[in-house]
């Protein structure tokens, strides 16, 4: 299966009104009551929410398979130990990954990455190498690589985010002409502003400079189909609370030919293979790379959030918060004193809308729509560079998930306007 | 207590509009929280911050930032012979922050120092909800509009906001020595 290169061309329908009925009795929390209004989940960038199928795969687990993996020779180690890993093979499906072993368990997408700069970087990185980043990058696919840099005295180079809240990839070729980018660490889907950035057009130039990309897939993962070999990617992070799994699982995957070469990260049990006095060696992979008992739960909780999410069918999500998105964007384009950020065109979005008030600050804006129950988020999103790059302190952030609807804008819409009530036009 | 201010009774400052906003009352049972947060006294000390700006040669300054929201205020001190003779701030923030820092300099400006650290006890007393009324009616003339800002204590997520200034102040205060 070979899935859209370009998410500008999905073509799928947005959810009926009857699909999305069955879609939220899937989802127990949504029905909860907020004071006296009912919930409008809108925070979905930083977390999802869970379907009835994951909790009672987690439940499950529990109840009638927990043991640890790849230890026990008893009969509840053998179904631990098959439904991690066939958690596993589920994650490589949902990537297209060409093989389960180059799927590692994290604790998410933060922890994939830094395992990339930690066991990949210290190998590969050297004085006077650069590492390409762009403005728009979560801290979390930053920091890992400051500190890279700093141990390393590499140099740090950013592609640079234009008023629309896309990469300025003309950029590219000067940055690349040092032939010095030994990798790109990217983010597949902003999670401030909602772009979807052109990953493959970014790989082939960087693989044609002799580098390799990473891709910070915790937006991605989540809102669109993902195929890393489309994409063209070396590494691919993603979290399982971001997609409707639970939290403290993450997969990251790598290219066959650089995992193999990559060295351990942690040391432990798991990840050896024979363990002398002075050293030891290395288990097959992806055991080298996950010391500990793993979190075991969290990987069938994940696995069964993919395939609920495959069962609605990725197109579809992503076509479903373009819906949202652009419903969002027409009734609030001429709001007064809005300033939106992101793309224009909705069909180079996933399903984020960031925005200021120019009465109200986004902490203002975040407490007054949850006092009628709609939860958004205010503040830098982890995303300082970005919000330095657009001169405000904060955004507030609508971002929406397979189960919110269009009745959820219009609350959200009525919700802005009472801020606007409080605060004034100025 | 601050929560009347916007009562059902009677136009606002803006006009009639504002009491109509927070009393339309699907949420309603008694007055909503978001009236004592904000209340027209908290929003005319956003709207026209009073002491915002820079002093000349200050004798002790202090800039803090909120790590989590990336809002910062500075707080400049003129200090003579152990009283705070002028006191500036600047600050980038919600409503919260930039009334507390407006009420705070209102406050403090001419108050020997000993008792603007009282104060800022007293104040940080007030937002966690330690404010029993004992001894009420001797702070509340030290607090001033200060007190509107105990409507905060029932919104956790912004306690920050409203003690950020107070912790630029300590902070001014701490590096004088």
């Amino acid at each position: 299966m070979t899935r859209a290169v370009t998410l500008e061309s999905i073509a799928a329908r947005p959810f009926s009104e009857d699909e999305l009925r069955d879609i939220r009795r899937q989802f127990p929390i949504l029905d909860t009551r907020v004071g006296d209004a009912d919930l409008v989940y809108l925070d979905n960038a930083a977390t999802t929410q869970k379907p009835l199928a994951v909790l009672d795969a987690l439940q499950n687990y529990y109840r009638t398979s927990n043991a640890n993996v790849h230890r026990g020779m008893h009969e509840l180690s053998r179904r631990a130990t098959e439904g991690f890993e066939a958690a596993r093979e589920r994650v490589a499906r949902w990537l297209n990954a060409p093989h389960p072993h180059q799927v590692i368990w994290t604790r998410g997408t933060t922890e994939g990455i830094n395992l990339v700069a930690y066991s990949w970087g210290e190998a590969n990185i050297q004085a006077g190498d650069e590492i390409l980043l762009t403005e728009m990058e979560h801290h979390s696919n930053l920091v890992p690589w400051q500190l890279l840099a700093q141990r390393k005295g590499a140099v740090l180079r950013y592609l640079s985010v234009d008023e629309e809240g896309q990469l300025v990839l003309d950029a590219l070729p000067a940055i690349l002409a040092s032939g010095r980018v030994r990798l790109a660490a990217i983010t597949h889907i902003s999670n401030a502003l909602g772009t979807v950035n052109p990953i493959r057009q970014i790989a082939d130039a960087v693989h044609a400079a002799g580098g390799v990309i990473l891709v910070d897939g915790a937006q991605g993962a989540a809102h669109a189909p993902v195929d890393v070999q489309a994409l063209g990617a070396d590494f691919y992070a993603l979290s399982g609370h971001k997609l409707a799994g639970p939290t403290g699982i993450g997969a990251l995957w790598v290219r066959g030919e650089i995992l193999e070469a990559m060295p351990p990260w942690q040391g432990g049990g798991e990840m050896i293979r024979e363990v002398e006095r002075d050293a030891s060696t290395w288990a097959d992979l992806p055991h080298k790379f996950e010391a500990g008992t793993p979190n075991i739960a969290g990987a069938i909780g994940l696995a069964a959030a993919l395939d609920f999410l495959e069962s609605v069918g990725p197109e579809r999500i992503l076509a479903h918060e373009r819906a949202l998105v652009g419903a969002s964007l027409e009734r609030l384009r001429d709001f007064p004193g809005i300033r939106i950020f992101g793309p224009a065109d909705v069909n180079r979005r996933a399903g984020v809308l960031s925005f200021t008030l120019e009465q109200a600050h986004p902490h203002d804006i975040s407490t007054i729509l949850d006092t009628r129950g709609v939860a958004i988020r205010a503040g830098h999103h982890c995303t300082q560079l970005l919000m330095k790059r657009y001169g405000v302190p904060a955004t507030a952030r609508a971002s929406f998930y397979l189960y919110n609807t269009l009745d959820e804008v219009d609350r959200l819409v009525s919700a802005l306007h009472t801020v606007q009530d409080i605060f004034g036009d100025l | 207590m601050g929560t009347s201010e916007r009562g059902d009774a009677g136009p606002g400052p803006e006009g009639g509009r504002r009491p109509d906003v927070l009393g339309h009352n699907a949420l309603g049972r008694g007055a909503h929280p978001l009236e004592g947060l904000y209340q027209e006294l908290i929003l005319s000390h956003h709207r026209n911050p009073r002491y915002r700006g820079t002093l000349g040669a200050p004798t002790a300054h202090a800039h803090i930032t909120n790590p989590t929201c990336g809002d910062s205020v500075t707080v400049g001190l003129q200090l003579r012979d152990g009283i705070i003779e002028a006191v500036r701030f600047q600050g980038e923030g919600c409503a919260i922050s930039l009334a507390a820092a407006s009420m705070m300099a209102s406050q403090v400006e001419g108050m020997p120092l000993e008792e603007a650290r009282s104060l800022a006890h007293r104040f940080m007393m007030l937002m966690r909800g330690e404010d029993a009324g004992q001894d009420s009616e001797g702070w509340d003339a030290a607090l001033g509009d200060l007190r509107a800002l105990a409507s905060v204590a029932r919104f956790p997520a912004r306690l920050r906001c409203a003690l950020l200034p107070f912790e630029a102040l300590e902070a001014a205060l701490v590096s004088t020595g």
